[in-house]
């Protein structure tokens, strides 16, 4: 964003509005950042804090919540527990303060893991998919070039509960049901339309006059794909390649509708997450605060191209 | 960059096998178990760590809160999915999943190794394992005997300031409700109290409207003035019995009770949040699910000397609860359907089920119920007793989730929302269903 | 990789030995080969995927079909299902939630958001960074946020009642924003606009930002007020970003299913039931397939026929 400052040249805005305008939207960015930060102190939270009134915002941090997410506990009777030979983990020990015991592992960790492997298997997909095709796109002649392109577009703009109602009977009949095969693809097919997009506009960027030179000193135009368009592309891959993953990080809908269990993904996992009775808020502040933190990262990362990514490549600075 | 290429292609692959490989070596034994997350069900983690040492086979679970409980495993049980050997499933489901060929039938292994269904209490028999009703059809073994009771605050009941208030305003003692109208006079004096510089409420309440939250609380109004789902003498005919001038009764005193005695915003409540309103000490009293009140006594803020329990109070036409419960099938799309009938062998043991009470399940065997010590054993046994006597359930057809859906719309469209009234919400159920049963062709 | 490399040396040398035109059609696929090559595997894709359910979807349509019954006879019922949708009460109740929603959300979002971007534009110090940190929410999964956001509105414990106890003296245990029937319409609206405001904010900056510097310095010479340099000048010219933001915000919340789901689920009652989550009921809760299926294709008719007449409205503007 900064480099766009130097290109145009407004009249300077004078120092006072500047000031006014800087402090006006670092109130609104921090305003913006209260209910993550909240979250973040909830997860340090013992479950009695959490739900105090009013909200305590000093408090005496524990591991309950931690605990609580990567584990099944108990209630059981303090004769009981002395029954028990003494705990080995932290977490057995954290229980037993209050009377609680660790029945077992909890399915967070799997779901984790679902996450991760679905949303990189689908990204890498997605992206060998949307290069190839961007390449063809930008540099070939393809009857119907702007229907075909049209028609992958169009396939982003249908509620994902109307694509699931017969991705679930196909599903059912293939028993790609609850398999991360299944949710790979889905979420390929999904994003494919994001990369073919976007990568079609980083690839239009690079002058064709390189590939031609490359074709007058003897290469393929396989070749010449693979040499010069791609390391010209890298950064606009990686690009591509962090919205797809974000989107299948993120995504609800056909999680909850498709999966149950073995290939389930973090986000209909969270609301999951119960303690005692009620929702463990600290356990799921700790699970909203792991989820987060990548996205966090690929924020970061992202800031140059972000733009681009949001609107399909529509806007490009 | 031919590596870039090279590299992506690798990672795909990899992915690809990753991810086309079983999710867990099926070197050892596992099983897993689908229920809802609830107290009793880590009860069940704990309980289980003694089937998995007697046998060798190890133990999954997969537990999902109420809220989403019927969507997710309904869901799972239609995609064919093989993801539950053991499911607990709701009361409600059983007709479905007999009909659909989702669960196995037990009848034949339960001969066979001499597991009697006359062990069992007979309320949960009918209510979890046969289908059609009354038939010796069974497809589950009754696991967890559930009905809606009631909790309060004893200390608060016992304090001598409140106590005389009471009885000067009410000229009688305080005292848990045996009629519904008493527990709407307890609930309105109990209403905006300060307790110990606390503003508290009246009574809590079943509002929930996504899943079946308002339903299961409504009925103990509804069925206690005398509401009931059909003719008894000719099945589906429902007009004038579900939407009778005493069903009309039933549902404007869950109004009122709702309009007069709860916390202000409890209006898409269900279990969890009646616990949060009772722990927190916001409420004097509270409906709830007698599968938390082993949890509730054991708590250390509200529980032990502080809490008390009573069974649904009569209303005008009776004294009737609302059944929950489940009982424990094997999934006929499992791939371990011998390990998991081994699990309910290893479950309908008395000695199981004794352990079963004790880690906070409530059994439904006549070893533990019949037990002389059952009634002393713990504070609410003798309620639930009484309540496992008086026990009514919703329908269990096929349609049922159909039927439900209806239900809470109507009835939380009058109790919570305020639009129209009970005669016009009662008449718009009948219709509904009817168009339910029309559709099935059941009439 | 260093297999595929000797080949490629081996051909590279023999490519050198011949002519241009003819090593090309020797050793190399035609263009019009590889440009299929690449296509189709993505065509082929979303025609899996996306095409064929959907015209299975279509088919189902005209169907009595349920999920839940495998062994039920599945009749053919012509347009019933069509019918019975459009004369659903409770459809036209979810399409009234649904409009509140994007009008409200979509109104809020612009003028926050351009308010917001032409304040980054001012460009104080470090204001690169600060972009970054509004523009996290937009990243975050929606799901997630509908859930953590039900413990920001607890009545008594969560933040968001205390922040506004805290603001305006109403007590924070009096009011529900999810629980109160007249507030929840107002709770999803809130937190969607935390969420993407910074998204509208983006797209304005660029618009902002494209305006070139002359324009102004000509304004500035013609001595036209700040005020009148802002509605002749910066206005129109970012109205086709704007327009474009509106776009994309449009068609998101026209679907929007997540975030709502987690947060009301629809309630109380109907009241923020907006059409993804009665489509959600219809199918996999009553497992109605035939009419859900009618009603999923009313639904995507509905948003991409908004869509091609905006983007039609929107090219008018962008080429004025």
């Amino acid at each position: 964003m900064t480099s766009a400052i130097c290109a145009h040249s407004v009249v300077e805005p004078s120092g006072r509005s500047k000031s006014i305008a800087g402090s006006l939207v670092v109130v609104y960015a921090l305003l913006s950042m209260l209910p993550l930060f909240w979250i973040f102190l909830t997860a340090f939270k013992s479950p009695p804090d959490s739900i105090a009134y009013p909200p305590k915002v000093i408090f005496k941090p524990t591991m309950d919540g931690y605990c609580g997410l990567f584990s099944t506990i108990s209630r059981q009777t303090p004769e009981y527990i002395a029954s028990l030979p003494p705990p080995t983990s932290i977490c057995d020990k954290v229980a037993r303060a209050r009377n609680m015991v660790v029945a077992g592992p909890s399915n967070f960790l799997p779901r984790f893991v679902n996450s991760l492997v679905i949303a990189f298997g689908s990204t890498a997909l997605s992206v060998l998919l949307g290069v190839m095709a961007a390449y063809a796109f930008s540099r070939f002649r393809v009857p119907g070039k702007d229907d075909l392109l049209f028609f992958i577009l169009s396939t982003r703009m249908m509620p994902p509960i109307a694509v699931a109602i017969p991705v679930y009977l196909m599903y059912r009949w293939l028993g790609l049901s609850d398999t991360r095969s299944g949710m790979i693809l889905l979420y390929t097919a999904v994003n494919v339309s994001l990369s073919v997009w976007l990568l079609k506009g980083f690839i239009d960027e690079i002058p064709r006059e390189y590939e031609e030179a490359a074709l007058v000193d003897g290469y393929t135009r396989l070749q010449a794909f693979r040499k010069i368009v791609l390391p010209q592309a890298a950064t606009g891959i990686v690009a591509t390649a962090i919205f797809c993953l974000i989107f299948a990080w993120n995504e609800y809908a056909f999680a909850v509708l498709l999966t149950s269990g073995q290939a389930q993904t973090t986000p209909p996992f969270i609301p999951f997450i119960i303690g005692e009775g009620g929702q463990d808020w600290p356990a799921v502040a700790a699970a909203t605060t792991l989820f987060l933190v990548p996205i966090l990262g690929f924020t970061v990362l992202l800031r140059k191209n972000l733009l681009r990514g949001i609107t399909f490549g529509a806007v490009r600075k | 960059m031919d590596k870039l290429v090279a590299r992506i292609a690798a990672v795909a692959a990899a992915v690809m096998t990753l991810s086309l490989a079983p999710a867990a070596p099926a070197q050892t034994k596992q099983l897993t178990l689908c229920w809802a997350a609830w107290d009793p069900a880590n009860a069940l983690v704990e309980l289980s760590k003694d089937f998995t040492a007697k046998t060798g086979i190890a133990m999954k679970f997969e537990f999902v809160p109420w809220t989403s409980f019927a969507d997710r495993f309904l869901n799972e049980l239609n995609s064919k999915g093989k993801l539950c050997d053991l499911l607990i499933g709701d009361s409600q489901w059983i007709g479905g999943s007999a009909e659909n060929g989702h669960y196995l039938k037990l009848n034949d292994f339960f001969d066979k190794n001499g597991i009697s269904m006359k062990d069992f209490m007979p309320a949960t028999v009918l209510g979890y394992s046969e289908w059609p009703k009354n038939t010796p059809n069974y497809y589950a073994l009754p696991a967890m005997g559930d009905a809606v009771g009631w909790t309060y605050r004893k200390d608060w009941f016992s304090r001598p300031a409140i106590r005389k208030e009471f009885k000067e305003k009410h000229k009688r003692d305080l005292a848990p409700p045996k009629t519904l109208d008493e527990l709407k006079e307890i609930a309105q004096f109990f209403q905006g109290r300060v307790i110990d510089g606390k503003t508290v409420y009246g009574a809590y309440l079943y509002t929930e409207r996504g899943s079946e939250g308002i339903t299961m609380g409504v009925t103990n109004a509804l069925y206690n003035y005398g509401f009931a789902y059909e003719n008894p003498k000719k099945p589906y005919e429902m007009r004038g019995f579900v939407n009778s001038p005493d069903a009309v009764q039933g549902l404007e005193f869950y109004k009122a009770l709702y309009d007069c005695c709860t916390a202000p915003g409890l209006t898409n409540a269900y279990m969890q949040e009646g616990l949060d309103a009772f722990k927190s000490g916001q409420v004097a009293m509270q409906m709830n699910w007698f599968a938390f009140f082993p949890g509730l006594y054991k708590d250390p803020n509200v529980g032990g000397e502080k809490i008390g329990f009573f069974a649904n109070p009569a209303g005008p036409k009776g004294r009737f609860t609302q059944l929950g419960g489940q009982g424990i099938s094997v999934v006929s799309y499992s791939n371990h359907r011998d390990e998991a009938l081994q699990y309910i062998k290893w479950f309908a043991q008395p000695e199981a089920q004794k352990r079963w009470w004790a880690l906070g399940g409530y059994s439904c065997h006549k070893a533990v119920l019949n037990d002389p010590g059952f009634a002393k054993s713990a504070p609410f046994a003798q309620d639930f007793l009484t309540s496992m006597g008086m026990v009514k359930d919703f329908w269990a057809e096929p349609s049922y989730a159909q039927l439900l859906l209806a239900m809470q719309k109507r009835v939380h469209d009058f109790v919570v929302a305020g639009k129209g009234t009970a005669k016009e919400a009662l008449d718009a159920l009948v219709a509904d269903w009817e168009k339910v049963f029309k559709e099935d062709g059941k009439i | 990789m260093s297999e595929t490399t000797v080949p490629l040396t081996i051909a590279e040398h023999a490519a050198r030995a011949t002519p241009d035109a003819v090593a090309r059609q020797v050793r190399g696929l035609s263009d019009r080969a590889i440009a299929w090559l690449f296509i189709s595997p993505t065509i082929l894709l979303l025609l899996a995927i996306n095409i064929f359910p959907l015209v299975w979807t279509v088919r189902l349509s005209f169907t009595n079909f349920r999920a839940n019954r495998p062994n039920a006879k599945i009749l053919g019922v012509g347009i019933d299902n069509y019918v019975s949708v459009l004369t659903d009460p409770d459809v036209w109740a979810a399409m009234q939630s649904t409009a509140h929603f994007l009008f409200w959300t979509i109104l809020l979002q612009t003028a926050l958001g351009f308010a917001l971007a032409w304040l980054v534009d001012r460009r104080f110090k470090s204001h690169g960074f600060w972009t970054t940190v509004i523009l996290v929410p937009m990243m975050l999964s929606p799901a997630v946020v509908g859930n953590f956001w039900t413990f920001l509105y607890q009545p008594q414990i969560g933040l968001w009642n205390y922040a506004v106890q805290f603001l305006t003296g109403i007590p924070a245990a009096s009011f529900s924003m999810i629980g109160s029937v007249k507030l929840a319409r107002w709770a999803i609206v809130v937190v969607d606009t935390w969420m993407w405001t910074p998204y509208v904010m983006l797209i304005c900056l660029a618009g902002l930002r494209s305006i070139p510097g002359y324009i102004y310095e000509a304004a500035e010479v013609d001595r036209a007020s700040p005020w009148r340099q802002f509605w002749t000048i910066t206005v129109p010219m970012a109205l086709p970003f704007i327009m474009l933001a509106v776009l994309f915000r449009g068609i998101e919340n026209f679907k929007m299913f997540d975030m709502v789901n987690l947060l009301t689920n629809g309630g109380p009652g109907s009241t923020t039931e907006v059409a993804s989550i009665t489509l959600k009921r219809e199918a996999f809760e009553k497992w109605r397939t035939g009419y859900s299926s009618a009603f999923a294709i009313i639904l995507f008719v509905t948003v991409f026929g908004l869509a091609n007449i905006y983007v039609k409205a929107l090219n008018r503007v962008k080429s004025r």
